[in-house]
């Protein structure tokens, strides 16, 4: 039998201003895989990412994260989360940053210049974050939920606007970590990245088209390219929708 | 709640504001001229300016630190990491808390100081302490910080956070007392008085000028205190662990 998933969801609905944003979704997560959440901007990636952290309003279903209801307190420190935008002070220097975060999430620290090197920011790590480039900050946003080595990492658009040698470094890190049983979500729009991950879960519109492998989604759908794999499932699912 | 988590955001808050040098020095310098301004203004009223500069001594912080809170708050809100925080171990109590110690540091450096030109060169004189003065200002720096901490949750730019100083501070200096004495007010404006906080702070200081620490000025701090216990209440429900 399977390990329990790192993130269980059941018929979960979203509405925001009056429209579903999430139309009673279910998906698993498995426990130390890296699992990609792909789809276009808009198809409620980042809602889908907010209600597993628990910071989102959610009309119904369940939401199950390492075996607790998303947000409980005890996951505070279990769940590292890293928004779209980068979430730090622009005002504090790369390493003042994250020595706050550290205090709070009370890891040693020493974790600060570890995490830095992670992101490869050790060249601008007195640097005043408000002076850096957008995707420099985004990576000072992830090494934060890097800090306390967290069972389970919940990263929206972490590649973004990256060197793409940065990008192959940090998918690299991904790898490891999750070789170390680190379960990762990460989202991202662009499917040359689905490639990077071990299983994959294809959004569009607020719902979930597809949860599977690189592979498996490649033979089901005769294509080797996973971007006309990933067209050729919303034509099928499409075409069932309209039965 | 967690001293340690408290104290390290205070440190951060702090050295935000140490990162806006000119910041600090409007916060630190303005009141002093002011203080001075009016003393020249007052000139040919020395009386005035012994009747009304220890209450605009003490009142000064509350003005400033509102709009300080205010803004930093909301960029809090609105750059995530106020969200970002919410989903890690802190309690709300830990943010207020953290808050409170960064602005009541400043607004004491404030109010020493304000104190020590208003005192000192400007001649000012009270018939109660001048530390208690300077207390009193701490005080309404912290009612001003938990006040603008409130209002930081419904404004969305910093253009709207800035346009409630207009719209809850100056009514509030215009009905306490400091520029038309409260029985010269319409009666329903004096109904009004009775209920904003400011009216006891500026109570608090009008009676440490003519008579000193009694009981009716302790009265007055301690609703002072209590608006802020109530404001930062009120701000504690505005930081939301889950949002829409």
């Amino acid at each position: 039998m399977a390990a329990d998933p790192a993130i269980a969801v059941r018929d979960l609905l979203v509405r925001r201003g009056g429209v579903d944003v999430l139309h009673r979704i279910s998906l698993e997560v498995r426990a130390g895989t890296v699992t990609g959440l792909l789809g276009p901007s808009g198809c409620g990636k980042s809602t889908l990412m907010r209600a597993i952290v628990g910071v989102q309003i959610v009309a119904s279903g369940t939401v199950t994260v390492l075996g607790e209801p998303a947000g409980s307190r005890s996951l505070r420190s279990r769940v590292g989360y890293v928004t779209q935008a980068p979430s730090v002070y622009g005002d504090l220097s790369v390493r003042e940053n994250l020595r706050y975060f550290a205090a709070v999430l009370g890891t040693a620290p020493e974790r600060v210049d570890a995490v830095i090197a992670t992101v490869g920011m050790d060249a601008f790590a007195g640097r005043v974050v408000g002076s850096l480039s957008g995707g420099q900050r985004a990576r000072v946003s992830l090494a934060t939920a890097l800090l306390n080595e967290p069972p389970l990492l919940v990263l929206d658009e972490p590649t973004v606007g990256l060197d793409p040698l940065l990008r192959r470094d940090l998918w690299e890190t991904f790898a490891g970590l999750a070789e170390a049983g680190t379960t990762l979500l990460v989202s991202s729009h662009v499917m040359d990245e689905a490639d990077r991950c071990s299983h994959l879960l294809l959004m569009r519109d607020g719902h979930i088209l597809a949860a599977q492998t690189p592979d498996e989604l490649r033979g089901e759908t005769g294509e080797d390219d996973l971007g006309e794999a990933f067209v050729r499932t919303i034509e099928r699912w499409e075409m069932e929708a309209a039965r | 709640m967690s001293p340690r988590i408290t104290i390290a955001t205070a440190a951060r808050v702090m050295l935000q504001l140490r990162r806006d040098p000119r910041t600090i020095a409007m916060l630190l310098l303005v009141p002093c001229l002011l203080e001075v301004l009016l003393y020249y203004v007052l000139d040919g009223q020395p009386l005035v300016f012994q009747r009304i500069g220890a209450p605009l001594l003490g009142i000064f912080p509350f003005i400033s630190m509102f709009l300080v809170t205010a803004i930093t708050m909301l960029r809090e809100r609105t750059t995530g990491t106020l969200e970002r925080l919410m989903s890690m171990p802190l309690s709300k109590l830990d943010l207020l808390a953290g808050y409170g110690i960064a602005f009541g540091v400043v607004a004491a450096v404030q109010a020493v100081l304000t104190a020590g030109v208003a005192f000192g060169l400007l001649d000012l004189q009270v018939a109660g302490s001048e530390w208690a003065v300077a207390g009193l200002a701490i005080a309404n720096a912290i009612l001003g910080m938990a006040l603008g901490l409130f209002v930081s949750a419904f404004a969305q730019t910093e253009f709207q956070a800035v346009q409630f100083m207009p719209a809850i501070v100056i009514p509030q200096l215009l009905l306490c007392g400091l520029l038309v004495s409260r029985d010269d007010m319409a009666g329903f404006l004096q109904v009004v008085a009775a209920v904003l906080p400011l009216t006891y702070a500026y109570d608090g200081l009008e009676r440490l000028t003519t008579i000193g620490f009694d009981s009716t000025a302790l009265r007055d701090l301690i609703v002072v205190f209590g608006a802020t216990l109530l404001a930062l209440a009120l701000g504690a429900t505005t930081l939301r662990r889950r949002t829409p």
